[in-house]
Parts: structure tokens; C-alpha cells; sequence
């Protein structure tokens, strides 16, 4: 009982600086919501449900164009398909004996970030650590889109431009510690970087959307270094011990 | 023929929650297959690098303060600050950088 009020102030406290970049991506993705026609209440709406930044800026635009439902199934299939990956991670991460509910709620909060920094957690995942994320992490993105709706651009441009870059310190955060523990993740983070940059600077592959990028690279790469560098699987500790301490 | 709002946001929401779902409540136990489980192991670092990079550099409006706030944070990253720190550390750069850069402009 209270290792998960533990965990739950923890997942909190970890959400905050989620929550503050939330508030300030959506916000531009409410400008996008409201040319798109969407009311600030659908905008909320959207985002407590979605909470995928990609993946909503896909779905207005499939609204703006006024498409078929069957369009908007494969566009967030497309775009949102990491999520896919990043629920099989962490399914790893679970005591087995997780319960169903715990699954389903947790698996609803993923998102990039809270994905994130649930993956730097040492040992079994507890639910609850997402729970207190979730509580703030989602509400900031929801409210945001809203605000973003109503507002339009009442932050200033420089404002908006420093919590841009909130979510990437956030994603440092969790990789570059690992590196330093790892060398194989280190190396795996530079090709990572490297192949990243290639790809978005060749124009062929200009007209693939960056989700499906970041699947097809994070398969590959990924793929690439489990065949190269299988981790030793003894036990849990092994794996969380070699990257994530 | 219009569609509606309401209709459009119920099915990308339930696209994304069966993609995020899914896996987590068919996925039990651990997976034995050692390149399956090598493979989940590098998926979180490889999707969070490639989001990462070069993203940080397009999202400011001066590219050099992205590339000098993934410096700075990930120097701070490696002595071990916190997340918040890093956080707010990115975001501190990417302002004064901005700032002087407006200096330097005008």
C-alpha cells in the first residue's frame, strides 16, 4: 500500500516537467485543432483520449480533409504504430502476475514520455508510477489543445520555442545515463542519432511520416543490435542491472 | 457527405487504444526468445534517440539552440542530474540562445 502512494507521488513528481512540455506542445496543436474545426471542448476530448502528438496532428488533418472513417483507422495505425513497440517493452517490464485492469490502464497512458521515464525505472514496473504521471502528464496535453483552441497565440514565440525542447531533455535524460552504464546502448544511441539524421536528410524518404520513421529506424537498429549484442538473459536483474540502473 | 467530429476523435481513439493496449494484456510473462527480449531491450533507447535527433534542432526557432541545448543536457545527463533539471536546463539554453540571437539580428 505504500510502496504504490510511493510510486504514485513519484509518478507525479516525474510528470510535472512532462505536464509543463505538454501544456506548451498542445497548445500549438490546439491552432491545428481549430482549423480543423474542432470546438475547444473536441479538442480536449481528443487529446484526454489520443494523447499522441503525431497521431492528433494526423487525425485533424484527416478531418480537415473531411475523409473517410476508414482513412482515419490507417493513419492512426501508421502513425501511432511505435506505441505497438513500446507496449510489448513494457510488457517486459510487469510482474507477471499483473492484473488485467493494471494492463489496460496502463497500456491506455502510454505516451513517448511517459514511456519514457517509465523505462528508467529500476526493477518490476508498478502501475501506480504511471497512474501519478498519467494524472498530470494527460490533463496538461488535454488542456493545452484546449487552450491552444481558445487562445490561439497568447504565449510569446521565445516561450514556446524553450519548452520545446522540454520533452528531448526529458528522452536525454533517460538514454544517455544508460550509455554511460552500457557501452553497447551508448553505441546504439550514436548510430541511433546518426542514421536518424541521414534518413530525415534524404528526400526519398521525405514522404514517410515521422512515426513511421521512428518504427521502421527503432526495428531495424533495434533489430540490428539484438542480433549483434544479445543481452545475457540469466534473469531480470541482468537486464536492468546492465542498462537501466 | 460530412463526417462527424465526434465520430472521427471515437476512432482514432480506439485505434490508438488497441495498438496501446494490445501488447500489454496478450503479453504475459516473459518472452524466453533471447533476441525477441534483446530486441524490447534496445527498442526503448533506439525510438527515444531517433525521436530525439534531429528533432531537437527543428523544433527551436535558431537550430544551433537545439543543437547546443542536446550539449549541454546531455553533459549534465552523463554527471547525473535529474530529469526536471535536464528539462529545465534545455529549455534555459534554448531561451538564452534565442534571446542573443535576437540581439545579434536586430
Amino acid at each position: 500500500m505504500n510502496r504504490n502512494k510511493n510510486a504514485f507521488t513519484n509518478g507525479i513528481r516525474d510528470g510535472i516537467p512532462i505536464a509543463l512540455g505538454y501544456f506548451a506542445v498542445a497548445f500549438s496543436l490546439g491552432i491545428v485543432a481549430k482549423k480543423a474545426g474542432l470546438n475547444p471542448f473536441q479538442g480536449f476530448l481528443s487529446s484526454l483520449l489520443n494523447h499522441a502528438s503525431a497521431g492528433e496532428y494526423a487525425e485533424f488533418t484527416v478531418i480537415m480533409a473531411n475523409a473517410p472513417y476508414i482513412e482515419m483507422v490507417f493513419v492512426i495505425l501508421v502513425t501511432n504504430i511505435r506505441y505497438l513497440l513500446m507496449s510489448c517493452a513494457l510488457s517486459q517490464r510487469f510482474d507477471p502476475d499483473t492484473s488485467n485492469m493494471h494492463r489496460l490502464l496502463v497500456g491506455f497512458g502510454i505516451t513517448d514520455e511517459i514511456f519514457g521515464i517509465s523505462i528508467g525505472r529500476s526493477g518490476a514496473l508498478n502501475p501506480y508510477y504511471n497512474y501519478g504521471a498519467m494524472a498530470v502528464a494527460l490533463p496538461g496535453w488535454s488542456m493545452g489543445t484546449a487552450m491552444g483552441i481558445v487562445a490561439g497565440s497568447v504565449l510569446p514565440a521565445s516561450v514556446v520555442s524553450a519548452l520545446s525542447v522540454a520533452l528531448y531533455g526529458m528522452f536525454i535524460a533517460i538514454i544517455i545515463p544508460a550509455s554511460r552504464t552500457n557501452k553497447v546502448v551508448g553505441g546504439v544511441v550514436i548510430i541511433s542519432f546518426l542514421v536518424s539524421f541521414i534518413v530525415s536528410k534524404i528526400p526519398l524518404f521525405g514522404r514517410l511520416s515521422d512515426s513511421m520513421k521512428i518504427s521502421i529506424l527503432t526495428v531495424l537498429i533495434a533489430g540490428a543490435a539484438a542480433a549483434l549484442f544479445p543481452v545475457k538473459d540469466d534473469d531480470d536483474d541482468t537486464l536492468t542491472d546492465s542498462g537501466l540502473q | 457527405m460530412t463526417h462527424n467530429i465526434y465520430l472521427y476523435i471515437l476512432t482514432a481513439a480506439a485505434v490508438s487504444c488497441l495498438i496501446r493496449v494490445l501488447p500489454l494484456t496478450l503479453i504475459r510473462g516473459k518472452i524466453k526468445n533471447p533476441f525477441i527480449r534483446s530486441f524490447l531491450y534496445y527498442v526503448p533507447y533506439v525510438t527515444l534517440a531517433v525521436m530525439t535527433f534531429p528533432a531537437i534542432i527543428a523544433a527551436p526557432q535558431v537550430p544551433l539552440a537545439g543543437i547546443l541545448a542536446l550539449i549541454a543536457g546531455a553533459i549534465a545527463a552523463w554527471r547525473g542530474v535529474n530529469m526536471m533539471g535536464i528539462a529545465a536546463l534545455c529549455c534555459g539554453v534554448v531561451f538564452v540562445c534565442e534571446m542573443a540571437a535576437g540581439y545579434l539580428v536586430y
